[in-house]
């Protein structure tokens, strides 16, 4: 069962952090270990999921998409339909209420986009929790209307100045709260990454995901699916729809990164396929760096994916060769994100489209291996209506008149 | 791989000068901050300093704080990097052992062998890792060892007593006491834990311990010195060198700083 005690996935993962901040993570990994075991603990998450988040979320046969892509049954999980439109709501209702059990009244998160701190902020005011959210500067201008619903719900946005104002600067200046504050606060990380024991913890609050699309596709189609299909950025929705299937070996995992303009112009969010080795945020894992060794800004028209590095479970899997990672271009997942809105009246995240516009890439090949139709889930991690000024610029929706028909 | 190591060892030099009575003293700069940066490391030497933290910089400073941060942003703008900055420390002869400060990302990208290579190449005698802790020393321990680099570990206010004792027992050189829960950065008073970290590393040790974060001042110096046996001076300094300060006048903090702390323990 991995990871081991220290929170090592094979060479990935581990603990790069400050001495100050062992005893916090020291103390987080016992009580999380504890919650688990604890039926109190996970009746309560259970109750929380299922009366105020809406899960399980359905796993839908979306035969008008699978039609028009031809050669495969794709099921849709539809996380997009969970309170606040994503996955991430189980990360945080887990780690909040691991807060109150902690007895720490503060919770502080980073965000890029501003969907895990809306996440954030909706768990503090829900278990009554004072809460704190680090963002670049570049992204508040960026993403006001989450900044706004940030307020609304009663958390503080503080603007990050340094470095280049951007998610990776949010975390660092999140981490620096953390050492000053530890003894009141509890860092409420948005993904399965950072150091131990946040990947483990992170996946097994998100597992629910796969947990639930394993029943469903056995009840739906009396078989488990041929492949599943997720989104990677710093990967918990990959993660959790990913980790009840690891080891059911004829089930083909598939994770696709943010390829940006194509991981050959430089410009892309793809850690595994187009990064390297590192230590980035407290655990080793594969991240984009330049010659000297210093990390670069990603590049997604998807601001979920956009993030320099991946979580270490991902890494491990992909040296085993148990998942397979492959980048998807803006391009192509904006094709899918219209191709799934017009076929099946479902507007994706676009984080969600690039695990649609990959499933629709590797079907052909897949079902050539198999000789038959094969069955594909793929994880709509998110709602779209976050992504719909991104949209309307890519599509050109603003400003133009529809044509009288 | 075999290094030519040069200069002073860095453990048995503070040693030395601890156990004659002398309070220690560890300015830092970041390396490449500016063009003349090396000339503010002789300016430290001749004031005074006992070895000279040396910071590589490095894209996510998650332990510094505002200032250090804005000098490490300021020295990769300038295009710094560590081969670059250990070519620059080659050609300066400063005549105490140099400490380099940088992150675990810049140590194990070439492996931890040819990084310590490297630095005793470039007549570093120290290394600090702030976000390595000591249950994720690896192979740098032994790399650091083979190439006469002193691997100096660092301890909290938040560290348990097996953990101190542990850090006091696998660090070389010195122990760097980090003096109160927060990131590198002045601030108005040297914290309660301060001393009582230096107090229980004191009794796990018999390393020299030097206390850091938050030591601006002379008289943060002499406080800071009163239970630990030196002191690390970083954003103060550094404060000044991106305000523009020369050599000679971030030279003269750090002589006033020697000068109070020689006057206090006499």
């Amino acid at each position: 069962m991995l990871p081991d005690e220290k929170g090592h996935f094979g060479p990935y993962g581990g603990r790069f952090v400050p001495e100050a901040l062992i005893a916090a993570l020291d103390e987080l990994d016992a009580h999380y270990r504890k919650a688990m075991a604890d039926p109190e603990f996970t009746g309560e998450f259970e109750r929380m999921l299922r009366d105020y988040a809406g899960t399980p979320s359905l796993l839908y046969d979306a035969t008008r998409l699978s039609e028009r892509v031809g050669g495969a049954r794709i099921l849709l999980k539809r996380e997009d339909l969970n309170h606040t439109g994503a996955h991430k709501v189980r990360n945080v209702l887990g780690q909040a209420l691991l807060t109150k059990r902690m007895g720490k009244p503060r919770v502080i998160a980073e965000t890029g986009a501003g969907q895990h701190g809306v996440a954030s902020a909706t768990a503090a005011a829900y278990l009554d929790l004072e809460c704190v959210v680090y963002m670049g500067e570049v992204d508040t201008q960026r993403q006001a209307l989450n900044v706004a619903r940030m307020r609304m719900l009663g958390a503080t946005v503080i603007p990050v100045t340094v470095g280049s104002r951007t998610l990776k600067d949010a975390i660092n200046e999140a981490l620096r709260d953390w050492v000053t504050n530890v003894d009141s606060t509890h860092y409420l990380l948005g993904t399965a990454a950072g150091p131990h024991p946040f990947p483990a913890m992170v996946r097994d609050f998100v597992r629910g995901i796969g947990v639930e699309a394993r029943e469903q596709c056995l009840a739906l189609t009396g078989a488990l699916p041929d492949a599943v299909a997720a989104a990677v950025g710093g990967g918990s929705n990959a993660i959790g729809v990913f980790h009840a299937f690891v080891p059911d070996a004829d089930v083909r995992l598939y994770g696709f990164e943010a390829g940006g303009d194509g991981v050959e112009t430089g410009r892309h969010a793809a850690s595994i396929t187009g990064g390297s080795h590192g230590v980035l945020h407290g655990a080793r894992t594969f991240l984009l760096q330049d010659d000297d060794g210093q990390t670069i800004e990603s590049h997604s028209i998807s601001a979920g994916l956009d993030y320099p590095a991946v979580g270490p479970e991902h890494a491990w899997l992909h040296q085993q060769g148990r998942a397979r990672y492959s980048p998807v271009t803006d391009a192509e997942a904006m094709e899918a994100f219209a191709l799934l809105c017009r076929t099946e009246g479902i507007i994706p995240a676009i984080e969600s489209a690039h695990a649609l516009a990959g499933a629709i890439k590797v079907i052909p090949a897949l079902r050539e291996e198999l000789g038959r139709e094969p069955t594909v889930i793929v994880n709509l991690s998110g709602r779209g209506d976050k992504d719909m000024h991104t949209a309307g610029d890519y599509f050109g929706l603003f400003g133009a008149e529809d044509e009288v028909r | 791989m075999t290094a030519t190591i040069s200069g002073t060892a860095l453990g048995p030099h503070l040693r030395r000068r601890r156990d004659a009575g002398r309070k220690l003293l560890a300015p830092y700069l970041t390396g490449g901050v500016r063009a003349d940066w090396t000339d503010y490391l002789l300016a430290y030497a001749e004031a005074g300093a006992d070895t000279i933290e040396v910071g590589l910089p490095f894209s996510e400073p998650v332990v510094d704080g505002p200032t250090v941060q804005e000098a490490s942003h300021l020295a990769l703008r300038r295009g710094a990097n560590v081969r670059d900055i250990l070519a620059d420390l080659r050609r300066v002869r400063v005549g105490i052992p140099l400490t380099v400060m940088t992150y675990y990302h810049l140590v194990q990208r070439e492996g931890a062998e040819v990084f310590c290579a490297n630095l005793a190449g470039a007549g570093v005698r120290g290394l600090i890792v702030p976000d390595l802790p000591v249950d994720e020393l690896g192979t740098l321990e032994r790399a650091a060892t083979a190439a006469g680099v002193d691997l100096v570990l660092v301890a909290a206010p938040s560290s348990t007593p097996a953990r101190l004792r542990e850090i006091g027992t696998r660090s070389r050189g010195f122990v760097y006491a980090v003096s109160v829960m927060a990131p590198t950065g002045v601030r108005d008073e040297l914290a309660d834990t301060a001393g009582v970290l230096a107090g229980q590393l004191k009794q796990a040790t018999d390393l020299p311990v030097l206390l850091g974060f938050g030591i601006a001042t002379p008289a943060h110096a002499v406080a800071g010195a009163h239970v630990a046996d030196g002191v690390a001076v970083g954003s103060a300094l550094m404060r000044a060198v991106l305000d523009g300060e020369s050599p000679a006048q971030v030279g003269a903090r750090v002589a006033a700083m020697r000068d109070a702390l020689d006057r206090a323990y006499p």
